[in-house]
């Protein structure tokens, strides 16, 4: 039994390790993707053959705040040559804020053929793991992607508002003053970018870093995880969550964990998230 | 009022590389020559007020006075990956240092789509406008010490 089986996740097989990736380089059935948030990152380094797939540039609209669409994405798993059967590994900075969000929207398409890398890529480079620079160039695919689904894991602001009226969970991930809407000292710096500081009411604070040890990124085990979601947050696999953040990045991280490693049964990611609510007129807001 | 010259220079500069991939080597090379907050002027743990406000690489700002009443400006990022934050800290250090506060106070957040382009995420681009605007109030803070 490897370690990650260990640590007694439902789904296990969707977080792989580095050791694994590093076994895997030259698997012609693995898509290796680094998503990160310094967009300078990738070309200081990489895993070798890891290709790049940059949220904001690659996952988003260009004018609308909303992500791509079929054909997007579509043209984006044939650039970086991926096809129905290929296995794509994401990884990256910032304990894999963004790996888990570019894993979260690849499954509003369906492809399902999807891991994490534990521990991203901090953990990679401090085991002494050979970066590359190399920008890796693959032979276009014939991917024929879906239309996008939003029903499944992904939440709107009308969904949220009807949710806390039914006092169904929700859970905040974000730090303990942006929960309360202390406010910075400074008048004027932007504060995360919303007019009024607080939480959805109803909501429990979790913390995303609580899901992951500090000192290397790695997720924590299912008992720790559950003492966390189910004990603190009381909330249970059979219940219907809604998690959110500021923009969707943090809480894509904690509907990772809860879906996949706690495999509860309907968790779905609000990416409007702070940004849209703290700036929305009239929708009630707690502190 | 105008920008101050140096950091026309280097955004100019910048402007000029209209390679994508060249231009983030250069921002690249630009962070490889961050050095941290002199440990005469700041050490850690680093206090509170000098972070920056919504920057996820955890930068913090530091002022010293020169004679003439301008400011150098010294940072410190603890992310080890936070690339983009060094090479911001740096550009700013250069073209802001030693440059009248009157016009670094008014020095826009938006100079950071001018280094990094538009396709910044969210977060990064509050964090990277966040540290202009903390050298912006520290430069106006400067700036009307000397006018009093």
């Amino acid at each position: 039994m490897s370690e990650i089986e260990s640590r007694g996740y439902v789904r296990p097989e969707v977080l792989v390790s580095t050791e694994w990736v590093a076994s895997h380089l030259n698997d012609p059935g693995i898509r290796i993707i680094e998503s990160n948030e310094d967009p300078l990152l990738y070309a200081t380094g990489h895993v070798p053959g890891a290709v790049e797939v940059d949220w904001t540039r690659d996952l988003n609209d260009p004018v609308r705040r909303d992500y791509l669409g079929r054909d997007g994405f579509e043209a984006l798993m044939r650039r970086i040559g991926v096809t129905k059967d290929t296995t794509v590994v994401f990884y990256g900075d910032r304990n894999n804020w963004w790996a888990t969000y570019a894993f979260w929207v690849f499954q509003l398409f369906g492809h399902d053929k999807a891991k994490i890398m534990d521990g991203g890529r901090i953990k990679w480079a401090n085991e002494g793991r050979p970066l590359d620079k190399q920008t890796p160039s693959y032979p276009a695919s014939d991917y024929k992607a879906a239309e996008r689904d939003d029903k499944r894991i992904r939440a709107f602001r009308d969904q949220v508002l009807q949710h806390l009226e039914a006092k169904k969970p929700l859970v905040d991930v974000r730090s303990p003053d942006e929960y309360s809407g202390k406010k910075l000292h400074m008048p004027e710096y932007p504060n995360e970018g919303a007019l009024r500081g607080g939480h959805i009411p109803g909501a429990a604070s979790v913390p995303w870093a609580k899901a992951v040890n500090p000192d290397d990124g790695t997720f924590k085990s299912a008992e720790e995880l559950r003492a966390l979601y189910e004990g603190d947050a009381k909330i249970k696999p059979g219940d219907d969550v809604i998690v959110y953040c500021r923009i969707g990045e943090r809480s894509s991280h904690t509907w990772f964990v809860l879906t996949h490693l706690l495999g509860f049964d309907k968790v779905r990611n609000y990416d409007g998230s702070w940004t849209e609510w703290g700036n929305l007129v009239g929708v009630p807001i707690e502190r | 009022m105008a920008l101050p010259d140096k950091l026309t220079d280097t955004l100019e500069t910048l402007e000029m590389v209209p390679d994508r991939g060249e231009r983030i080597q250069l921002l690249i090379d630009i962070a490889g020559r961050f050095e941290e907050v002199p440990p005469r002027l700041a050490r850690r743990p680093f206090a509170k007020e000098h972070q920056v406000p919504a920057c996820e690489s955890e930068a913090y700002v530091f002022t010293e006075p020169r004679p003439d009443g301008t400011l150098d400006f010294h940072f410190a990022v603890e992310n080890p990956q936070g690339i983009s934050a060094k090479a911001m800290a740096v550009i700013l250090g250069d073209a802001l240092s030693g440059a009248p506060p009157q016009q670094v106070a008014e020095v826009s957040q938006d100079i950071v789509y001018q280094v990094f382009g538009r396709e910044l995420s969210m977060g990064k681009s509050m964090g990277l406008m966040s540290m202009v605007g903390m050298v912006a109030a520290m430069a106006k803070k400067q700036a009307e010490a000397k006018s009093s």
